[in-house]
């Protein structure tokens, strides 16, 4: 699901290691030339740094993104829905899996990984710090969390680190199922009964803002830091396109169904193609990253409890002899 | 969590593990390399790793992860440990003459050759 490309650019020291320019040089022309980066390659302490940051939180997303959905499979409206819920829920934990092992390859352990989530050290996407509070933000986010979601991680699968991108193309293969299961009971709603319909579009006008405009970050400033990203391909689009993406792709297909989003202002202008709309509060987008959203103490109690419960087996089958190994790839 | 929409959130004693945050070094094990065989006949191919305590869960957990969509008949697991590699800084030990048509079927025109002979021959008689 839920790639978030959002990086806080105060959550970044510049690091005291100076690269060597000649490796530096050697980097760039790599990347340059569309080349993948691997694991046992030299990189700038910063590249590292950032992926691992980045595909972390990534990885996070997609375990703590299973939680609210999680919530809908024993009230799913039919049996049909309950096993693609079942299943795409399934999906995402594994997602977790694959990302936590693509970011564990730039140095970080699992572990580490797991205790700076349930210490607040780590981020994951603010939209998960949101209720879904009936069936219809189910679909609502099955469609358009899982579509911003797909924006996101489509541009991140042509990055220059090879592991994150064979990540990613899995995950984007799996990802449209999730995509057009959510579609299909976005829709079935927004053609059903009266009720259905007001089902619906309360569910949109709840999750557009803030959290789908919240979704791909504050709009960037072209920091000189940015701009080293996207020169090392770590980040392929700036928020902006990405959100102005998302939004040509899948506000006709709010409309098309007769709906409204809560925003008078928005619209498309046909000069320039870009999408004009209201700036969401991007103070709340801070304070929910930093804790204080209406969710974020339940879904980390959730995972805190879940690890707890789990750790007797993995104890159990611990082996005392073995060590810790970088994986390769 | 007793505000929680989730029944089975606030069924249970999630306080019981506040105090929780830290998993221990190695509880999450080691890690095997994964290769998914997609049908008979196909090569393995490396598609990932999995987190296991020993090879016979890392199968199991293989098979969650990796033949849950895609059709899958068989797969291997190898612990990342006894997986032995080049450097990708060293790619440059692979580089060779830059042309290799001496070693390529292609780069042996045996046909214009007789044509040749076959035209030349034809020359001499007329």
């Amino acid at each position: 699901m839920y790639g978030n490309a959002y990086i806080d650019k105060n959550d970044i020291r510049p690091s005291t290691d100076v690269d060597d320019p000649v490796k530096l040089e050697e980097f760039e022309a790599r990347i340059a030339r569309g080349e993948k980066i691997e694991p046992d390659d030299w990189m700038p302490a910063k590249y590292r740094k950032t992926l691992i940051r980045m595909i972390e939180q990534h990885a996070h997303s997609e375990i703590i993104g299973a939680l609210p959905e999680g919530t809908w499979i024993t009230r799913a409206p039919s049996f049909k829905r309950k096993l693609a819920l079942i299943a795409k829920v399934q999906d995402e934990v594994g997602h977790g899996h694959l990302l936590y092992a693509a970011a564990e390859t730039l140095g970080k352990s699992r572990e580490a990984m797991i205790n700076d989530l349930l210490n607040g050290k780590s981020k994951y996407s603010n939209v998960f710090n949101y209720p879904a509070k009936t069936w219809a933000d189910i679909a609502v986010i099955g469609f358009l969390v899982d579509a911003g979601a797909i924006v996101n991680q489509l541009a991140n699968s042509k990055g220059s680190y090879g592991p994150y991108c064979r990540a990613l193309e899995r995950i984007c293969y799996e990802e449209s199922f999730h995509l057009k299961q959510g579609y299909d009971a976005f829709v079935a709603l927004a053609a059903g009964t009266p009720k259905q319909r007001a089902m619906v579009q309360d569910a949109l006008n709840r999750w557009w803002f803030p959290p789908l405009m919240h979704f791909f970050g504050p709009p960037d400033d072209l920091s000189v830091h940015s701009e080293e990203l996207i020169r090392w391909k770590v980040k392929m689009m700036t928020n902006e396109e990405m959100r102005q993406e998302f939004m040509d792709q899948y506000v006709p297909k709010i409309w098309e169904m007769g709906l409204t989003l809560p925003d008078p202002k928005l619209r498309r202008d046909e000069t320039t193609g870009k999408w004009e709309y209201t700036q969401p509060d991007w103070d709340e987008f801070f304070r929910v990253i930093n804790g204080d959203g209406p969710c974020n103490k339940e879904r980390l109690a959730v995972r805190r409890y879940a690890e707890l419960s789990g750790r007797w087996v993995r104890e159990a089958l611990k082996n005392p002899k073995q060590v810790h190994h970088v994986p390769y790839a | 969590m007793q505000n929680s929409l989730d029944p089975r959130i606030r069924r249970s004693d999630l306080d019981s593990a506040s105090g929780f945050n830290q998993v221990g070094e190695n509880e999450n094990w080691e890690t095997f390399a994964v290769f998914h065989q997609d049908k008979r006949g196909d090569a393995h191919v490396f598609v990932g790793i999995v987190h296991a305590p020993d090879p016979e869960l890392a199968l199991v957990f293989a098979k969650e992860q990796y033949g849950r969509r895609k059709k899958t008949v068989n797969m291997w697991v190898v612990r990342s440990t006894d997986i032995y590699t080049f450097r990708h800084e060293d790619e440059d030990m692979f580089a060779t003459v830059p042309e290799k048509n001496y070693r390529e079927a292609s780069g042996y025109p045996v046909r214009k050759r007789i044509n040749k002979y076959l035209h030349d021959l034809e020359e001499a008689h007329s």
